[in-house]
């Protein structure tokens, strides 16, 4: 039964490394804007040819 | 003939998307002024099309071309420390607040700035705040090209008066995210530990674990109670210091009993405690407190004059104009206004015509002339070719900042009623703290152990945690269904005194009316074609504002040539076109006197061609659309009332509208405005005050509810309670009804909590009340109250027919 000892030590251990994250993405601001970054990620490199494709229009 | 221009021509503009009047083509494209061609331009040359690709016609209208010199204010020390963040030798940040952003475009285009740019680091935007984060090189670049880029791409950073000043940091949002993190982290944890004791799993290691975990949770639930509970103690001791109670007082005292009671059984090995239910009431009460913080980051609910007012303006000196920062304006400076900018002070005519709208400031529709010598005040915005002025007063002792001298903007309005919750609370502590003291003294009778565990049972059972939460969901909820409805609170507690107003006023310029929208109308003899284009063609040459108003109405293809135009300030315009001479203008000036301007309330223009006087325009009061409605609905619970600064002209028009008992008031100036609304509220009325402009701003203030209504809520919005879109105006009814079904919605909520304590309480007063019987009650009776006010407040909402 000993075994359990270990197995809270883990599941503690576990539980603070998320306690963690979470402390540091309050501090690093990803909570104050939770709109702007999905639509930043949607976006393309520039490409590096001159402007001819305005047909390619997405919504 | 509009409808047939519109027909036409359908193209869009590629930048702006507005309708195309006269076509400019450029590379394929066709663009309605030069302004979005140009942006277009720059935007080709640095390879940045994919600004057209992500959403179609994104841009901005430029409706005046940005000067070099328009932003030369940027380049004084003083202004720009005051705006920048951060400065090093490489790296300057500066955060600006960007009203015309509205798309993904927007976002890709300001975040590639550097692509224009190169010597701008870093760009990052905040698009629910509207802000722009950009860090530039200030040895390759300054605020000033930083600016200037923005504002000829479309995005002008709005910057006015008060980004001068010390910015105060709110850092309160992080700090309740970590509360609640800590608090949820415990928490989960604890349940954890605990189910083992609640199955009674534990009885083959002769209780080994038992006295393990209740040391785990001990140590566990410390940070629950130092650090995310602190908030709590703080307010029930501030209660106590002002002899106050509040809900706070038993909630800290079931928390501290709750903690106390738990440790001292697990050091003593009596038990498991209470930690569980400990950790989950310090985690809901924490939620409840984050649901009803929400705020609209966008908007802003405590401007004054100083976010109305702009940051810089032309001064006149002996070789060149400069632009200065307004603060640093001194008594007998020379300013020039061009056409449609605001009079930072008061300030004396010099040269040139005014036509200054006051209509923001005072609630006059009309614009009002100034003629030489005469006094302009500040906060009028001038219509018309550029003038001339000499500042008499400094900017802070302005007539129209006085305003902000009065002693409701001096303190912050604590609270002007109690709520609900607080009501209720107050009884039920006293009824608490009665009982709980009843049940110890009875047991102390037999048996002092049994008396303690009484006396801490019903303390801890009774914690009013359901009750804690039902105005906090229910409040959060509906001002969330408000918000989403364009109709914007300060806080969830204004739902609350919206439900108790009793007493309307309405303001008149701006809100009840619209004088943007207003048209003139012509009486008199019919007018031919040909004589409209003899009209036309004469009030073009004109840029009073009433000119192009008269211009507007009138469908004409062509217009024909014009001689030997003249234009009297206050009198009117004449000219001979097609032979004919023409007058436009007051009535003395079309009979051929030479009479001063008479005082006449309502603006009319009269017509002359060669000797005959055909007829006045005259200008048409174009009510808020719905009005009928609203104020018919408004009429049977509330009284209704007037509170114009304007004069008297649309009181026949206004009278159907109003019901008998509404009073009417006119002329008023801000500060009358806010002495009737203090005086209605000395009689023990609750009123709402609905405005627009800066003269209402004290009004609102004083108001119970002061209610802002915006045709952009981007722009500036006096300080107010409350920020409707004016497209909503109409709901305003609905508004006022839901806010009654969610005080409804407490009321009930409030009732069922009180079954859940009445239970457990009967278990508690007999000292039998187990942790598992705790563990189940408290998160079962919290998860009722939140479903049960979210879903009734949201039923409410669907009865009002809001979304």
């Amino acid at each position: 039964m000993n075994i359990i000892f270990l197995l809270i030590g883990c599941s503690f251990c576990l539980a603070i490394a998320f306690l963690l994250a979470f402390i540091w993405s309050v501090k690093s601001g990803q909570l104050d804007d939770d709109y702007t970054p999905s639509v930043r990620i949607l976006f393309d490199e520039i490409p590096n040819k001159t402007n001819e494709d305005d047909s390619s229009k997405t919504d | 003939m509009n409808k047939v221009v519109d027909k036409v021509i359908t193209e869009k503009c590629f930048h702006c998307g507005d309708t195309i009047l006269t076509p400019i083509r450029f590379d394929q494209h066709q663009f309605c002024c030069v302004g979005c061609k140009n942006v277009y331009e720059l935007l080709s040359q640095n390879n940045m099309c994919a600004y057209y690709s992500l959403e179609n016609n994104p841009g901005q209208t430029i409706a005046q071309p940005i000067l070099d010199s328009s932003f030369t204010y940027l380049d004084d020390e003083k202004v720009s420390n005051q705006l920048i963040q951060y400065k090093d030798e490489h790296t300057a940040k500066v955060i600006f607040f960007i009203p015309a952003m509205h798309c993904s475009s927007c976002i890709w285009l300001l975040e590639h700035l550097y692509k224009i740019n190169p010597h701008i680091q870093q760009a990052k935007v905040f698009f629910l705040k509207k802000e722009l984060h950009i860090s530039y090189n200030p040895q390759q670049t300054n605020l000033r090209e930083v600016v200037t880029l923005l504002s000829r791409l479309g995005y002008e950073p709005a910057i006015h008066l008060n980004d001068l000043e010390e910015r105060v940091k709110k850092n309160d949002q992080r700090k309740l995210s970590y509360q609640i993190g800590v608090a949820g982290f415990c928490f989960g944890n604890i349940m954890l530990i605990s189910f083992p004791e609640y199955f009674g799993l534990d009885t083959f290691s002769k209780g080994q674990f038992s006295k393990l975990f209740g040391y785990i949770n001990l140590v566990l639930s410390l940070p629950v109670f130092f650090y995310s509970a602190q908030d709590y103690f703080k307010a029930a001791y501030q209660a106590i210091r002002e002899r106050f109670i509040s809900i706070d007082l038993p909630l800290a005292l079931g928390i501290i009993i709750m903690f106390v009671r738990s440790v001292y059984e697990v050091v003593t090995g009596t038990g498991i405690g209470w930690f569980d239910t400990h950790a989950s009431l310090v985690f809901l009460l924490l939620v409840g407190k984050w649901f009803q913080q929400k705020t609209f980051d966008t908007l802003s609910f405590d401007r004054d004059y100083k976010s109305y007012f702009p940051v810089a303006v032309t001064k006149i000196n002996e070789h060149q104009d400069l632009t200065i920062p307004v603060t640093s304006l001194q008594i007998g400076d020379r300013i020039r206004i061009r056409n449609n900018e605001l009079i930072p002070a008061d300030s004396i005519l010099l040269r040139g015509e005014a036509h200054i709208d006051f209509s923001f400031v005072t609630g006059e529709s009309a614009p009002v002339k100034k003629v030489h010598g005469e006094i302009v005040y500040a906060g009028g915005r001038q219509f018309g070719s550029a003038i001339e002025l000499e500042v008499v007063k400094k900017v802070s002792q302005s007539y129209l900042t006085q305003l902000w001298n009065n002693e409701v903007f001096a303190k912050e309005q604590s609270s002007v009623m109690q709520s609900f919750q607080q009501v209720v609370s107050k009884y039920f502590t006293i009824g608490l703290l009665l009982l709980a003291i009843g049940s110890g003294l009875y047991w102390l009778r037999t048996d002092v152990v049994h008396a303690i565990n009484a006396f801490t049972a019903v303390l801890i059972i009774a914690c009013p945690c359901a009750l804690a939460l039902s105005s906090p969901f229910a409040l959060g909820t509906a001002m969330r269904i408000l918000g989403r409805n364009k109709f914007y609170l300060k806080s969830t507690a204004v739902v609350e005194h919206l439900a108790h107003i009793d007493t309307l006023f309405f303001d008149k310029t701006g809100t009840l009316s619209q004088p943007t929208h207003s048209k003139m109308v012509y009486h008199g003899e019919q007018l031919s074609y040909g004589e409209q284009q003899l009209i036309a063609s004469l009030v073009q040459q004109s840029i009073h504002p009433l000119s192009q108003k008269i211009n507007n109405i009138l469908s004409v293809n062509e217009t024909l040539e014009v001689i030997g135009f003249k234009e009297v300030t206050g009198q009117g315009i004449t000219a001979r076109v097609m032979d004919k001479q023409v007058y436009i203008g007051a009535l003395g000036w079309v009979s051929g006197g030479i009479e001063q301007a008479n005082e006449n309330k309502t603006t009319k223009v009269y017509v002359r061609i060669d000797e005959n006087v055909k007829g006045y325009f005259e200008l048409e009061h174009v009510y808020r659309k719905g009005l009928d409605s609203v104020l018919n609905q408004l009429n049977k619970t509330y009284t209704c009332s007037l509170l114009s600064g304007d004069n008297d002209s649309e009181r026949e028009a206004l009278l159907p509208y109003f019901s008998k008992h509404s009073l009417m008031y006119f002329n008023q100036q801000p500060a009358d405005k806010l002495e009737c609304i203090r005086g209605t509220i000395s009689k023990g009325k609750q009123v709402a005050m609905i405005g627009d402009g800066l003269n209402d701003a004290g009004a609102l203030k004083a108001a119970t509810v002061g209610i802002s209504i915006t045709e952009n809520t981007a722009h500036f919005s006096p300080a107010s309670d409350v920020i409707m879109d004016a497209d909503v105006f109409q709901l305003l009814p609905s508004f006022f009804k839901f806010s009654k079904a969610t005080l409804k919605v407490i009321h009930i909520s409030f009732v069922i909590s009180l079954l859940y304590n009445l239970v457990g309480l009967a278990y508690a007063v007999q000292g039998t009340l187990s942790p598992l019987l705790a563990a189940i009650l408290m998160p079962l009776s919290s998860a009722t109250i939140i479903t049960f006010t979210t879903a009734a407040t949201t039923f409410a909402a669907k009865r009002n027919q809001l979304k």
